[in-house]
Parts: structure tokens; C-alpha cells; sequence
């Protein structure tokens, strides 16, 4: 038994028809729904908006029916009937209320008028949006500091051949970097400090913090070199050197004296980085400790979150500051400072250095001293996307390219405006 | 979608508690249903006549608030949008983005033969899988409908990978598609100038098709008005600038659409976005240059929004990061990415053959493991449990210790005499502080390896089999 459901029936068939009760109808037998043109949505524009709904109802039907509805579309069409000119509409979309709380504020670096020798300073955070957001412009771009070793290190290839000539000078090697590759600011780190390098003393250490502070004249970050015991004592007597200067102090971090660089840095006017290791509580604890425990004021902490390259933890390291950032917006006082990156980190990754894939089954990797200077710039992007404000970096082009985006974003570069209109047709 | 609680959806569920879904209750079902790590059919029961209208009800209220369409058939069809959060912590993104190469007609047979197979054939490996890209998107730059059919036609014979045919001339788009339109081609692009006679194509042939304007109001009302004839399956593409304020422009665009979609709920907008990196050669004709700014430019709006995307650039060095990052943003945030623990062969190893220890965290199992078989090494591979930790934060965390490495060879029941002859181990360089309490616990000579694994391969020629003591 076979029943067909002609278009001329539809309108009273389903007119009474509460389509919402239809789940107590049986159906049995051999039921043909000959619904094709009516199915089709084109028709159902043409017959207006009521078998519209009869149709999207239909639709429905079938479907409960186990109909294959989507095949049913794929009959021939009508020819559509279709609106001879565009829906007007006005596109609109609020601001995100909830980001109430701006971002701490922080300057590096002290020119004469405020006690200190720099030329220029660095002023970072006071944002009230997420980067670039259109919510609230930022006020100030991202910046860069470039990295100084106070010994020579192993470097990738495609970074060592930048420094050759000045690898054995901390001073010309920081000159270097703001004369001819634009850094913002540079960061001397005292690796050779650690007891298992050189055990250099603290007191030789602050030597090269002040020859570097006479090299270049752009506020400075002074590292450590990474070990927990012999860092604080160091960070303290370079701050010293360095009085009144405003650096910031590479690192506060949960595993070694903290108090002792905030003391350094509250003594002798410097800001403190507070780094943790990808954990936003550890994060929130570290700054709570500085903050109330050993009275550092706002305006003079920074945080590192830590940064992990490309296809080497960045998710783990871009969620984190995406996280930090939103919480501190949306109200969160032991987060709302503006952040730091390592983005030098990326050269550990092996795609950055490696000659070649170590896998058969891989595609060519290409040259590598391509693939150094972008995995650094891919890394420094993503984290500023999160929210990340200064980067620390090494290749002269990563530097380039990741200031020509970031400032791009941030607005302050123009550009001849471009005619993408043709895209399709062009000859590239 | 519009719940977002497992005690919402539970109330559309049977409620019998009946396990044939995989879980004990429906209310844990339900809350799979909400991560959207199961789906409506896994559980039998909603699928009865009963059930009908509480399915369908439940369908719409778990519809992803970005409509996700799709584009090609068969295995490389590919599911573009679907996005439920604007930010992955939330949730996690789904539908990683889509990356479609181009090819334009007016290249030379062997040529367009090549260069597909280069997109078709990329590969790279990582965390035990390959990132390839998707699509290749036929550009008509000839303006000549019949080159632009015949390109096509020798594309699709070419590869099994979905197109996006290019052009802003409905008859030329027509040709196309004639060719393909078996195989659910995206076509390129209804604008405010073209829209009636491509909204035409897309209904006659049944494709999805992009909306093209930098104009927010004109988009809406391009999206507005291809719903309202029916037709669903659209993207949107609101223009992508290479530089300057036009740039800038245009990330707003992308934030602005993602927000009034997902945040705000409209509808009608809530469609997968397309971003065209390649524009940035139109502004740079260094291959150099415009393949970095680029994958900048892509970089950008991998992070911030699009879901599917146009390049040209076919350097590794471009692609590589592309693909990293993708697959960075669109890793599910809520998984481990562990491997199971235990012992395991590499090739076919013998009594000689070296024992390598490292952990479960799939980006280092992974690593290792390819880094070993890629060069033909026959060994054991031992995943300690360092609940999914690599191995210099296992160290620092204390999931990678003495004991976890004896444990892991006991209860793999290895036992070093019957296997091997040289009761040695190799611990990854970057563990190297644990030698002295490994060699204590385990009573085995402990190598140190380099601290990278893919040169293992080198160090194994210097250094193995270890010299008798
Ligand atoms: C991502 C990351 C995390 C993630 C970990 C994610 C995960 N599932 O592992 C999270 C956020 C959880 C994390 C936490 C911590 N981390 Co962490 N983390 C990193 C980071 C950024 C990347 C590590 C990584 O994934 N590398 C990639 C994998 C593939 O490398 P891998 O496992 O080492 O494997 C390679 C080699 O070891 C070798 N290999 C592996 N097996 C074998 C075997 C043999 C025989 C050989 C020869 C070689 C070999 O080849 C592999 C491929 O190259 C690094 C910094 C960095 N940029 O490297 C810090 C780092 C490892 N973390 C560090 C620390 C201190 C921690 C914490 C202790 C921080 C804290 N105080 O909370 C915690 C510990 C957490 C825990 N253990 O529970 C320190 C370790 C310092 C140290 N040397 O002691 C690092 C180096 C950061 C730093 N500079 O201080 N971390
Ligand atoms: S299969 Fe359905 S009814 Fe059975 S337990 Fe799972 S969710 Fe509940």
C-alpha cells in the first residue's frame, strides 16, 4: 500500500497538525513520502515563508522516518527563485565588559631625570584588552631585548654568524645589537657565574653588568645563570652596580632565595621578573610572595611564565599566558602584570637547528638557516597573541620580522594600502 | 552549543542507566555529550521511536555554535568550523584548520602535476602521526572558463585531495564545476557584485561556497540573504590584507565574527571564517621574504580564528611551522598525551641489541621511537610512567626515578639476563643526574645517551656495544 502526499494536500495535511505531538505516530505499512520538490528548499522559498516552515517540518519527519533526506535534496531543482537584491543588515558586536581590571604598568630603565643613565625607558603593560583587541587599544607596543652572554656559548649555526666578531666582548657584542639590530633593550646574561662553568664571582659578574650599562645606553636585563644558589648572590651585587638604573632582574622563581633579589631590587631601584614554570598557581603564589611577603610594589614585577618552543610545549606555554592574561583582566590583582618570554627557547627545538629530519618518512626540511630564524619568530608571535609584551630573542631577522608584525597589530605601521581584489588572477 | 551542563542534557536522556552507550550512567554519558567526546548515536536506547523527539531536540541544542560544514567526499573530505569557545582552555577547538595550497591554469601539465604532488605528499612526523595539509585550490587566472575546466579536470585526476575552485566569475566557476561536481568542491567566491548567479551554483550543484567581503555589513548581508534561499553550507571570508592598518583591520574582523558568533549567539554569522595568507605576495616578491610574512600572517589567524585557510608558499621551512602551530592550537587541552607504559621492541632486536629508557609522554615517546626505527635500530624501548611528562620535567618532578625504571622492566616481566648479554641501559642525556641511583636500584650498567634522541644513531657508533669492564 503506497500513499502519495501531493503539494496541493500539504497545506491542510499538516495546516491542524501540532508537528511537536507527532511523537506517538505509527506508521506502518509501505509508506511513500513523494516529497522531493517539496523538500527542496528553493520551493519552499517560493511558497513562502509558511510551507517554508512546512517543509523544515517535513524535513524533520523524514528523518525520524530514517528517510536519507539529504539525498533527497540532490533531485532536480527548480530553478531557484531568488531575492533580486541583498537582505540589507548592519553588522554590530559588543565589548567584553567583564575586562575590567588594566594590566600593571612597568617602566625599565631611568634616564638622568630619574636617577639613573639611559637615554630612553621601556614602559610595558597598562593594557585593558586582550592584544590588539579593538575593545581598547593597547597602550604600548611590544618590545624586544636581545641576548648578551658574558662568555661564548654554543649557538645554532644561523645564529653564531652573527656574533663571531664580538662573541668574547659582552660590551661590543650589546653594542652590536642596538646599532645594528635594533633591539629595544639587551639582556647580559652571567652564565659563566654558575659553579660548574667558570664560578665567576659576583663581583667580576657586576663588572661586566657595568660595562655593558657604559656600551649602550637602552635599559638592560640582568640574568643569572640559572643555579639556585649562586644566582641570588650574584643578582644582588650586580643590582648594586647598577643603582638606580631600573633593570629588571632575571629571575625570581620559587626554588631559590627570591627574597633576597626583591631586598636587591627595593634597595637599589631595579624591577624583579618573577618566573615560574607553566603553572598559573605557582604563578599567582610567586607574585603574592613578592608582592606581601617582601614588599615589592606593582609597578616593579614582571612575570616570565615561561615559554616552550614550537612543537615543544607552546600549547601548554600559550595557554598559560592566555589564561594569566585573561585573569588578570577580568579582575585577578596577583596576575595582571605584563609578561616576558624567552623566546631564545626556540632553538631547542630540533627543527630549528637540526641539519636535516632524522626520519626517513619526513618531507625535506629544507635549509636550516631558514628554519631557525622563523620557528623563533612563530614561537614570539603565538606568545603575543596570548599577551606576552617583552620578548628576549637572538636572530637579527627573527627581531626584524616579529617587530614588523607585532607593531603592525598594535598599529603604529603603515603601510600603501593593498588591492586584494585581485588575488585570484595574480601572477605569483 | 546552548547546554552546557550534564544535568541539562541528562534530562533530555533516557534515564535507564543501561551502559550499552560505554558508560555506567547516562548522566557520565551526558557529560561526554558535553566535552563532545561522544556523540548523540552511541547511545542505542535515544534512537528508538520513543526517544525521536528528545533526540532531535537535543540535536540542536548540542549544534556547535559555529556551524561546521563540509568540503569533499569520501576520506579526505575535510569538516571546516565547528567551534564551541574562543578561547582553547574552555573547552578545546575542534576542526584544526583547514590549509589549502594553490595552483592557477595557466601552468604548464607537468608543472601543476608536480607541484600537487608536493602539496599531496608533504609530510611530517610528530607525536605518532603525520601533519599533512588538505586541499589544493585551483586559482583561474587565465579568465578563460574552458583552461579553467580542463586545469580543474587534470587537478581532481591528480589528486584525491578536496578543491576550492577560485574565481569571482560565475561562468567560469560553472565550468568547474561541471568537471567536479561529484566531489563537493568549495567554490570561490559570492561577492556583492556576483552573489545571484553564484547562490544559483551553489544550489544548482549542491556546494558549499565562500561569501567574500571586507565589509562586516556586507557579509551579513550576503549571509543573511544566501540563508534565506537556503543555502547552509557557508563560509565567510572577510578580506585579508597583507599589511599596515589594512591588516589590522582585518584580525578586528576576524575577532569581531568569531565573538558575535560564539559569545553573542548570532546565528546567522556563526560561520567558519577563511583567512588568505597569500596575500603577502602581492606585497613581497622575494620567495624569502613573502614565505615568512606568510606564515606570519597565517601564524595569525591560526591562532585567531580562521578555519580555513589559502596559501602559496611551498618552502619546508614555511610549512613546517604552518603545520606546527596548527596542530599546537587545536591539541585538546583536556587530554594526556601519554603512551602506555611498559616495554617495547623496536624492529627485531637480539641479545646484543641496546635497551633505551624514556617516558610516556607521547612527544618523547614518539620522538624516540621514530628517531630509532626511522634508522633501522633494533632495540628494546622502555616507556617509564611518568604520568605523561617528558623527560627533563620528569626529572625535575620526581617521575622519573631509580625505582619507576626498575619497576617499569619488573612488571614487563624484562628480565636483563634471559634478554640480554650485556645488562646495560641507556638513559637519555637529560637524565643523566639519575646514573648513580639507577645503577644502585637495578644493579646494571647504565650508559648516558646524548640528550637528543635523533643522535642516537651517531652516538650508538661510538659507543655500542658497551667495551667489556
Ligand atoms: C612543556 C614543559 C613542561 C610541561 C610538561 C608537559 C609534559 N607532558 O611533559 C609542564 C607544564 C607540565 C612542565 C612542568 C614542570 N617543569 Co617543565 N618544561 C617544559 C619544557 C618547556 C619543554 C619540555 C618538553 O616537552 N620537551 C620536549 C620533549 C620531547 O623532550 P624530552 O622529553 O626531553 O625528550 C628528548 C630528550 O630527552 C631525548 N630523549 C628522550 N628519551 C631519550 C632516551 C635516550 C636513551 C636518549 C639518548 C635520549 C632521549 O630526546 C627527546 C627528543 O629530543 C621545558 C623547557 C624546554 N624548553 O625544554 C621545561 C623544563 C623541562 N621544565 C622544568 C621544570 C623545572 C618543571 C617543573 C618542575 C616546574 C615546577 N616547579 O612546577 C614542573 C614539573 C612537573 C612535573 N614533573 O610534574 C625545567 C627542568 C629543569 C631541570 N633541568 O631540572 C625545564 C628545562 C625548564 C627550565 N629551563 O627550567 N614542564
Ligand atoms: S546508552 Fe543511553 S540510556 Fe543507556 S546508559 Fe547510556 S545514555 Fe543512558
Amino acid at each position: 500500500m503506497t500513499k502519495k502526499i501531493k503539494l496541493s494536500e500539504l497545506g491542510s495535511l499538516l495546516g491542524g497538525l501540532d508537528i511537536e505531538a507527532l511523537e506517538g505516530v505509527k506508521i506502518e505499512g509501505d509508506v511513500e513520502l513523494d516529497l522531493g520538490h517539496m523538500l527542496n528548499p528553493q520551493m519552499a522559498y517560493a511558497l513562502g515563508h509558511e510551507a517554508a516552515q512546512i517543509a523544515h517540518h517535513l524535513i524533520n519527519i523524514s528523518r525520524i522516518l530514517g528517510y536519507p533526506v539529504d539525498q533527497m535534496f540532490s533531485g532536480t531543482a527548480a530553478k531557484p527563485i531568488r531575492p533580486s537584491r541583498l537582505i540589507e543588515s548592519k553588522f554590530s558586536v559588543g565589548r567584553m565588559e567583564e575586562w575590567k581590571t588594566p594590566i600593571q604598568e612597568v617602566t625599565l630603565g631611568a634616564t638622568s631625570s630619574d636617577g639613573g643613565s639611559r637615554s630612553s625607558t621601556v614602559t610595558l603593560g597598562g593594557e585593558h584588552a586582550l592584544p590588539y583587541y579593538f575593545d581598547n587599544p593597547m597602550p604600548h607596543r611590544n618590545y624586544i631585548t636581545m641576548d648578551v652572554f658574558d662568555m661564548p656559548i654554543n649557538m645554532a649555526k644561523a645564529v653564531k654568524s652573527n656574533y663571531e666578531d664580538v662573541i668574547n666582548s659582552p660590551s661590543e657584542w650589546a653594542k652590536k645589537v642596538v646599532r645594528d639590530f635594533g633591539a629595544d633593550m639587551v639582556t647580559v646574561h652571567l652564565i659563566s657565574t654558575d659553579p660548574n662553568i667558570k664560578d665567576t664571582s659576583p663581583a667580576e659578574a657586576a663588572k661586566t653588568v657595568e660595562e655593558v650599562l657604559q656600551a649602550v645606553d637602552v635599559p638592560i636585563v640582568i640574568g643569572g645563570s640559572g643555579n639556585p644558589e649562586k644566582d641570588p648572590v650574584v643578582l644582588e651585587k650586580a643590582a648594586e652596580v647598577a643603582e638606580g638604573e631600573r633593570c629588571l632582574l632575571a629571575s625570581a622563581s620559587l626554588n631559590l632565595d627570591y627574597a633576597r633579589i626583591a631586598e636587591a631590587a627595593k634597595k637599589y631601584n631595579h624591577v624583579v621578573l618573577s618566573w615560574t614554570q607553566l603553572e598559573i598557581n605557582a604563578q599567582k603564589e610567586l607574585n603574592r610572595k613578592l608582592m606581601k611577603q617582601c614588599g615589592v610594589a606593582r609597578e616593579n614585577i614582571l612575570m616570565d611564565p615561561t615559554t616552550a618552543a614550537l612543537g615543544y610545549g607552546l600549547d601548554y606555554a600559550y595557554t598559560n599566558m592566555e589564561r594569566i592574561r585573561l585573569a588578570g583582566l577580568t579582575g585577578d590583582a596577583e596576575l595582571n602584570f605584563p609578561m616576558s618570554s624567552g623566546t631564545t627557547n626556540a632553538w631547542g627545538a630540533r627543527e630549528a637547528w637540526m641539519v636535516a629530519s632524522p626520519l626517513k618518512e619526513d618531507s625535506d626540511w629544507g635549509p636550516r638557516e631558514y628554519r631557525g630564524p622563523i620557528w623563533e619568530i612563530i614561537t614570539g608571535l603565538t606568545l603575543s597573541l596570548a599577551g606576552n609584551d617583552l620578548f628576549m630573542m637572538m636572530h637579527p631577522t627573527a627581531v626584524q620580522v616579529l617587530k614588523e608584525i607585532t607593531q603592525t597589530l598594535y598599529g603604529s605601521k603603515e603601510a600603501e594600502p593593498t588591492n586584494i581584489d585581485n588575488w585570484i588572477t595574480a601572477v605569483i | 552549543m546552548k547546554l552546557n551542563s550534564p544535568l541539562q542534557v541528562y534530562k533530555y536522556l533516557p534515564q535507564i542507566n543501561c551502559a550499552e552507550c560505554g558508560d555506567a550512567t547516562c548522566m557520565a554519558f551526558a557529560a561526554h555529550l558535553i566535552d563532545r567526546s561522544k556523540k548523540l548515536e552511541d547511545c542505542p536506547p535515544l534512537l528508538k521511536d520513543e526517544f525521536k523527539k528528545k533526540y532531535l531536540e537535543l540535536e540542536s541544542l548540542l549544534a556547535p555554535e559555529v556551524r561546521e560544514i563540509i568540503v569533499g567526499r569520501g576520506e579526505h573530505a575535510k569538516k571546516i568550523g565547528g567551534d564551541d569557545v574562543l578561547y582553547r582552555h574552555q573547552l578545546t577547538f575542534f576542526n584544526p584548520t583547514t590549509f589549502a595550497y594553490d595552483v592557477w591554469d595557466t601552468m604548464a601539465e607537468q608543472e601543476l602535476v608536480d607541484r600537487i604532488n608536493n602539496i599531496a605528499n608533504f609530510r611530517k612526523f610528530y607525536v605518532g602521526k603525520f601533519l599533512k595539509v588538505d586541499m589544493v585550490a585551483v586559482r583561474c587566472v587565465s579568465g578563460d572558463a574552458l583552461k579553467f575546466a580542463s586545469a580543474v579536470k587534470k587537478v581532481s585526476e591528480t589528486t584525491e585531495l578536496p578543491l576550492v575552485l577560485c574565481s569571482f566569475d560565475p561562468a567560469v566557476l560553472r565550468a568547474a564545476l561541471e568537471v567536479v561536481k561529484d566531489k563537493n568542491p568549495l567554490i570561490y567566491a559570492a561577492t556583492e557584485k556576483n552573489w545571484g548567479e553564484v547562490a544559483e551554483l551553489a544550489l544548482n550543484y549542491k556546494v558549499p561556497v565562500v561569501l567574500s567581503s571586507s565589509d562586516l555589513d556586507k557579509l551579513r548581508s550576503l549571509a543573511l540573504t544566501f540563508q534565506e534561499m537556503g543555502i547552509k553550507e557557508l563560509i565567510l571570508d572577510p578580506g585579508t590584507y597583507p599589511q599596515g592598518k589594512q591588516l589590522k583591520e582585518t584580525f578586528e574582523r576576524c575577532i569581531k565574527l568569531r565573538r558575535a558568533g560564539i559569545k553573542e549567539g548570532q546565528k546567522d554569522i556563526a560561520l567558519p571564517i577563511m583567512a588568505l595568507p597569500l596575500s603577502a605576495w602581492l606585497v613581497y616578491n622575494d620567495a624569502v621574504t613573502a614565505s615568512y610574512w606568510e606564515t606570519v600572517l597565517a601564524s595569525v589567524f591560526i591562532v585567531r580564528y580562521a578555519d580555513i585557510m589559502i596559501l602559496h608558499g611551498l618552502e619546508p621551512y614555511a610549512m613546517l611551522p604552518q603545520v606546527h602551530l596548527r596542530d599546537t592550537i587545536y591539541t585538546d587541552p583536556r587530554t594526556p598525551v601519554k603512551v602506555a607504559p611498559g616495554v617495547n621492541e623496536i624492529g627485531s632486536p637480539t641479545k646484543d641489541s641496546p635497551v633505551i629508557i624514556t617516558t610516556n609522554f607521547a612527544l618523547t615517546y614518539y620522538t624516540v621511537e621514530s628517531d630509532l626505527s626511522s634508522n633501522k635500530i633494533n632495540c628494546y624501548i622502555a616507556a617509564v610512567d611518568t604520568d605523561g611528562i617528558g623527560v627533563e620535567a620528569a626529572v625535575a618532578g620526581g617521575q622519573l626515578t631509580a625505582a619507576k625504571i626498575k619497576d617499569t622492566f619488573q612488571k614487563a616481566g624484562f628480565d636483563f639476563k634471559e634478554k640480554t648479554d650485556h645488562s646495560t641501559l641507556i638513559l637519555p642525556g637529560l637524565a643523566a643526574r639519575l646514573q648513580g641511583d639507577v645503577e644502585d636500584v637495578t644493579g646494571l650498567r647504565v650508559m648516558i645517551g646524548p640528550p637528543d634522541s635523533g643522535r642516537i644513531p651517531g652516538w650508538m657508533e661510538k659507543n655500542w656495544p658497551p667495551k667489556p669492564k
